[in-house]
């Protein structure tokens, strides 16, 4: 809603689109008690967004909106409630919010700025909430925000998603952005909860529509919505019913979502057509590769360690040479794993991930080295920041002892 | 270019709701092409057809317009074209003109003081 309404405001305007949104969701919290939820709420918000919109509009009696094309149609009776009644159907709606997104992530803003403007503009997230997605202070966000917001304001016009150099020219942007936004939500560390299952769907949901726009659908946007079914449809397993976070390797596999998994596929497939290659691509076929293994054994090793090695010279960081480690472990054993760790430069910057911790606990255990096992499982419960965390690996601890 | 003022008189005061919509959407299509050619000036506004008519020195004020209804005045728009014969022509794309209705074209005077 917000997209729209800054479509008709203008940018310099957003507070007012912000505004406008409010006061649709307060009247909602008049009305609703009184008369009883109606039947299609997000239509019955819409609505109201959109008689407050025309208010707004008849009020001023001045188009703020940077386009003169539709500024002069808001302007007269005419036109002004069908125009704005055009700008609330299903599929402007989804333009908007893709202009939108692509108008977030604006060069002059830094990448998890970007981000927070999506979380905060698109998926409707008060600064609290994005305070938490990004394990960062309420008054942080409460000051990057606005800061944000007024470098947006600050740009001459609007992002047109119909130019197709500027499009193509912001789109990788747009991808890091939700390719953030998803990770956030599956390896976020967060107080609460090892997964934020709604950050994931909604950078899906940001990534369908990106996936819709015939600019948009490019070979790299494919790979990162493949990437994101694939492991999205193992969240399920992540987890189980009483909240305890499973590891790959003890995963009820029946869990996996295979209808994600078929889609993922699918898209991985399509995603192959042409001859870019990027890190989305290559974390996608691992993705893959552990999707469609019956189980942990029968899993291609092999495979996952020559993406992690491709992975590596495209994209690398402490993080994936840990999960190479790892994988080299899994096909070499135990021994081979703690070489490769052991192995990793830059690992400073691992010291304070407890999962890094605990592939050597985990490797060590398998040598039958318990005590080591058991110290390196007790550095990473220090290091664990929520208590799906804090479970998981005292549950590894006790399996030491 | 020169800018002229369209005054539509009549209007479609009978259908069904489907063709008031349609009819409507008519409108919003014509208007939309006037603005993306260039001509819309300033889109107006439509008029409701119930108003007062106050007239001559004693400043009368009477309910009207009492006109007949194909001679009131359904609102105004001001466009830009090249004489008043483009002005006349781009007139005719009017919906208005389909349910017995008038678009009157008028130039706007420049008052030379």
């Amino acid at each position: 809603m917000v997209a729209v309404l800054t479509r008709i405001f203008g940018f310099h305007n957003l507070a007012l689109a912000e505004d406008v949104v409010q006061d649709a969701f307060c009247r909602a919290t008049e009305v609703w008690p009184y008369r009883g939820v109606p039947e299609n709420p997000s239509a019955w918000l819409m609505a109201a967004a959109r008689n407050r919109a025309l208010d707004v509009l008849r009020r001023e009696r001045t188009a703020r909106t940077h386009e003169p094309e539709l500024s002069r149609l808001l302007q007269s009776e005419w036109t002004l409630a069908p125009v704005v009644k055009d700008m609330f159907t299903e599929d402007a709606i989804n333009d908007e919010q893709l202009r939108m997104m692509f108008c977030c992530c604006h060069p002059r803003l830094p990448e998890d700025a970007q981000v927070m403007l999506v979380l905060h503009i698109l998926c409707g997230f008060g600064v609290h909430e994005v305070a938490n997605a990004f394990v960062t202070s309420y008054t942080s966000v409460e000051k990057r925000i606005p800061r944000a917001k007024k470098v947006l304001a600050g740009s001459k016009r609007l992002f047109d998603t119909g130019s197709s150099a500027e499009f193509s020219a912001r789109l990788p942007a747009v991808q890091r952005a939700l390719y953030l936004l998803f990770n956030e939500g599956y390896h976020g560390a967060s107080a609460e909860s090892a997964i934020r299952i709604e950050l994931c769907d909604e950078a899906m949901r940001l990534a369908a529509l990106l996936l819709k726009h015939p600019l948009g659908a490019t070979s790299a946007t494919c790979a990162l919505s493949a990437l994101m079914c694939l492991n999205k449809a193992r969240l399920t397993a992540r987890v189980d019913a009483s909240g305890k976070l499973n590891s790959l390797l003890d995963q009820d596999r029946s869990l996996w979502d295979q209808s994600l998994v078929a889609e993922g596929l699918q898209l991985l497939e399509l995603s192959a057509k042409g001859s870019e290659l990027i890190e989305y691509h290559i974390e996608a076929a691992i993705a893959a590769v552990h999707a469609t293994a019956p189980s942990i054994q029968e899993t291609d090793w092999d495979k996952i360690v020559s993406l992690y090695d491709a992975l590596m010279g495209i994209r690398p960081s402490p993080i994936v040479a840990l999960n190479r480690a790892i994988a080299i472990g899994q096909r070499d054993g135990a021994e081979r794993g703690l070489a490769e760790l052991r192995t990793i430069t830059d690992s400073e910057r691992l010291v304070t991930y407890p999962f890094y911790h605990a592939a050597f606990g985990e490797f060590e255990l398998r040598s039958d080295r318990a005590a080591s096992a058991c110290e390196h499982f007790s550095t990473a419960l220090k290091l664990s920041r929520n208590p799906m965390e804090r479970q998981f690996f005292e549950r590894r601890l006790s399996a030491c002892r | 270019m020169s800018e002229f003022t369209y005054i539509f008189r009549g209007r479609k005061t009978s259908g069904s709701p489907e063709e008031m919509q349609q009819h409507f959407e008519k409108w919003l299509a014509w208007f939309k092409d006037l603005n993306a050619k260039g001509h819309m000036k300033d889109p107006g506004h439509p008029l409701e057809a119930t108003g007062k008519v106050v007239s001559g020195k004693r400043k009368v004020v009477n309910d009207g317009p009492y006109a007949e209804a194909k001679d009131v005045i359904g609102g105004y728009i001001v466009v830009e074209a090249n004489d008043l014969a483009h002005a006349a022509e781009l007139s005719k794309g009017c919906p208005i003109l389909e349910v017995g209705g008038s678009v009157e074209v008028r130039p706007i005077q420049q008052l030379k003081m």
